[in-house]
């Protein structure tokens, strides 16, 4: 079922600076999984969905990543975005004076240009922001602020997660969306990103904690230590990790 | 990277790069010979037709500036070639002024052109319907609109040569009441040639129902323009006035020296807007305007209030503090400024708020915004007076730098005279971090339009205060300014 598959990364290597992070990976992700990648700090679990996203100062060294059957490490970030590519920060930058409406409506425009669609009116990109909010329990005064300027934690994940559902790529990157939320937000974000799901779209999920995989069960977690994936499995696999910690892995796969 | 967004011109189909205001107008102008003396002095006043006060006047300023020995203010932070001010035409007008068109039907057709092209339709019912426009060609005003309309609300709104013939006792009264021609250099040097600039009384109790606007163009080679602005509003009016400008591109400096003085009676407001788009000079730096402009406001009546709002885009070098003197008890003064250079650019501008009155407010917002290698300072002086009790002053002034050849400066004075004001003070300087831009090109944004919105999102405090007329056109023009300094 070749023709399913969104994400395909083969010995893909990459670093920042002269340090090597990720050291060989390869995953293989299809329309309609969720695929949860669980490790310990520093393991580079960010610095796999930052590399494909494109932020600039992380390298691939080596390797190949298929998107869509392109070559992703040669499409620049924004293209990356236009073509159905979207992270969801671990830690959002604060933009003073640029309002949520308006760079809402910049990216959305320019993804839909990308496709040869036309622009919303104003009126219609109106609809579609109020039905995103209210799925996200996002009132009218929130969508009159700067984009994460003075958000707390939770509404900054939040706010990803909105943008998650507006935009509406098709693959989705997380990086530690539940982190830092407590039991109340992190229900709000999960059932965000359960709303996203569906047949033509994909999720890869980074997290510390198994915490957030009881509500978004994922198809497939991956364990990575280290640069590397160590073990693969079903969500069974989060538990025990839970269980026994990372200690335990590291030792199986006798480093 | 993404292939560079090319910008398409919505007047003409064209596609907009660098300065697209740089064509020059081809029309006839008459011309005084280079250089200044008495004797030129003398001419500009004649061929205006002035009365002999004026005459006098000019040539006392003459005789002031000449006293200066050539020698300008050297204390802010720009650095130019000498100007030979011999070397420089001081008047240039279409035709004579007893051509001057007496109806906007009989308007010159290139010229009618050539504002469209600019965005300023000289026709009253065209896209700046709501705004009344006086279109200042070199040294003489072309067109105005909307005349009539305000006459009969008793609104004076017309060339300030048509003024001196017009309302003589008025602009004596006020004429350098402001900005006296010994204030300084350029004010001494505008007093004696100043050719033409705009005019505004507005009567008292009367809300100028539409905003003014006088749109500059240098037109000529080797001119120097050199405008007065003298904006009068009575007891309990308001007004609204909106001042652009442009010019071509030429390989030599050029000269833009002008004064602008707004006098504000009892319980009168003036809202004096400025997009300021002259020649910049190009990537090296060579030719565009040197802006050396006085200008300042008096709130002489009780409950007065002037607010000024600058965008500065353009000009090699801007030297330019517009303030207010806040002589009336409880009249407030603003100062709303975003300055942008680039390339080779430098800006070195602010204000001066000066309390005398008791219960004084002010307020200044100053974004200075630097690219390439463009050096920007943020200058202004609070002074507060021995007589200014509970005069208030708050100053923010914000500096964003775009790449690492460029530089931002920052230098406050205050003066506090009196142990009940109270004053504030805040600046920050920042850079566009890779982060922002990321974050919104994550999104799909192309690069320079991330940046765009940033710059935007860093200026909305000023561009607020602008009038709507000017909000689309200073998108617009930011973003031709920002063209070429996404790496």
């Amino acid at each position: 079922m070749t023709q399913d598959v969104i994400l395909e990364i083969r010995g893909l290597r990459a670093g920042v600076g002269d340090v090597e992070i990720l050291k060989g990976i390869d995953l293989t992700i299809r329309l309609g999984e969720t695929h949860a990648i669980m490790g310990p700090n520093g393991s580079g679990k960010s610095t796999l969905v930052n590399v494909l996203a494109g932020k600039p100062e992380y390298e691939a060294w080596a390797g190949q990543v298929t998107y869509k059957g392109r070559d992703l490490l040669q499409m620049p970030p924004d293209e990356r975005a236009r073509e159905g590519l979207f992270l969801a920060f671990q830690y959002p930058v604060e933009l003073p004076g640029v309002r949520i409406r308006e760079f809402l409506r910049a990216a959305l425009d320019s993804i839909r240009e990308h496709h040869g669609l036309d622009k919303l009116s104003v009126r219609e990109f109106n609809r579609l922001l109020q039905e995103k909010a209210k799925e996200m329990g996002i009132d009218q005064d929130f969508l009159r602020r700067n984009v994460n300027e003075g958000f707390s934690g939770g509404e900054k994940k939040r706010h990803e997660i909105f943008q998650l559902l507006l935009l509406d790529p098709t693959l989705a990157l997380l990086d530690e969306t539940d982190s830092g939320l407590d039991v109340d937000a992190l229900k709000i974000v999960a059932d965000g990103i359960n709303r996203f799901r569906g047949p033509q779209k994909a999720i890869l999920l980074v997290t510390h904690y198994q915490r957030i995989l009881n509500y978004v069960a994922p198809d497939y977690v991956h364990i990575l230590i280290d640069g590397r994936i160590v073990a693969s499995g079903g969500k069974e696999l989060a538990l025990e990790v839970e269980a026994k910690g990372y200690e335990w892995l590291r030792q199986t796969v006798g480093g | 990277m993404a292939s560079r967004r090319k910008v398409i011109s919505r007047e003409t189909g064209i596609e907009e790069k660098e300065y697209r205001w740089g064509f020059v107008i081809p029309i006839e102008e008459e011309t005084v010979p280079k250089g200044l003396n008495e004797e030129i002095v003398r001419l500009i006043s004649q061929k205006k037709g002035e009365p002999g006060w004026m005459t006098e006047w000019r040539l006392r300023a003459y005789r002031y500036w000449r006293s200066l020995g050539y020698v300008e203010p050297k204390w802010a932070k720009i650095y130019h070639p000498p100007i030979d001010y011999q070397d420089i035409i001081y008047y240039a007008a279409p035709p004579k002024e007893s051509d001057r068109p007496k109806s906007l039907e009989e308007i010159d057709p290139e010229l009618r052109r050539a504002f469209d092209k600019l965005g300023i339709p000289l026709e009253e019912q065209k896209r700046l319907a709501g705004v009344a426009v006086d279109a200042v060609l070199d040294s003489a005003s072309v067109a105005t609109t909307f005349q009539k309309k305000l006459e009969d609300l008793g609104i004076i709104f017309c060339p300030i040569s048509e003024a001196i013939q017009k309302y003589p006792e008025l602009v004596r009264r006020y004429l350098g009441s402001v900005v006296p021609y010994t204030d300084n250099f350029f004010a001494a040097l505008n007093s004696a040639v100043f050719s033409d600039g705009t005019f505004v009384y507005v009567p008292p109790g009367v809300r100028c129902p539409m905003d003014l606007m006088t749109y500059f163009r240098i037109n000529q080679a080797e001119v120097g323009q050199f405008e007065r602005t003298l904006i009068v509003a009575d007891r309990g009016s308001y007004v609204s006035y909106l001042e652009g400008c442009t010019a071509p591109i030429r390989k030599r400096h050029q000269l833009h020296a002008a004064v602008v003085e707004l006098i504000a009676l009892e319980d009168a407001e003036i809202k004096y807007s400025t997009l300021q788009n002259w020649y910049p000079g190009d990537r090296e730096g060579r030719g565009g305007i040197y802006n050396f402009v006085t200008k300042r406001g008096i709130c002489l009546g009780r409950n007065s209030k002037i607010s000024w709002t600058q965008v500065e885009t353009g000009s090699a070098i801007t030297w330019k503090y517009p303030s207010v003197i806040l002589k009336g008890d409880n009249s407030v003064g603003e100062f709303y400024s975003v300055a942008l250079v680039n390339h080779r650019q430098q800006a070195d501008t602010g204000t001066k708020m000066v309390h005398i009155g008791k219960h004084t407010r002010s307020t200044i917002i100053a974004k200075g915004i630097s690219a390439g290698y463009g050096q920007n300072t943020y200058r202004g002086l609070v002074k507060i007076m021995p007589s200014a009790d509970y005069a208030r002053n708050f100053t923010r002034c914000d500096s964003l730098l775009i790449g690492n050849r460029c530089g931002a400066h920052t230098t406050p004075y205050l003066e506090v005279r009196n142990p009940t004001a109270r004053i504030e003070h805040e600046a920050t300087t920042s850079k566009i971090s890779e982060e922002q831009l990321f974050y919104l090109i994550s999104r799909g944004i192309r690069e320079e339009d991330a940046q765009y919105m940033i710059v935007n999102g860093f200026c909305r405090g000023v561009f607020q205060e602008l009038p709507f007329e000017f909000a689309m056109e200073v998108s617009q023009l930011l973003r031709v300014s920002l063209e070429g300094t996404v790496g």
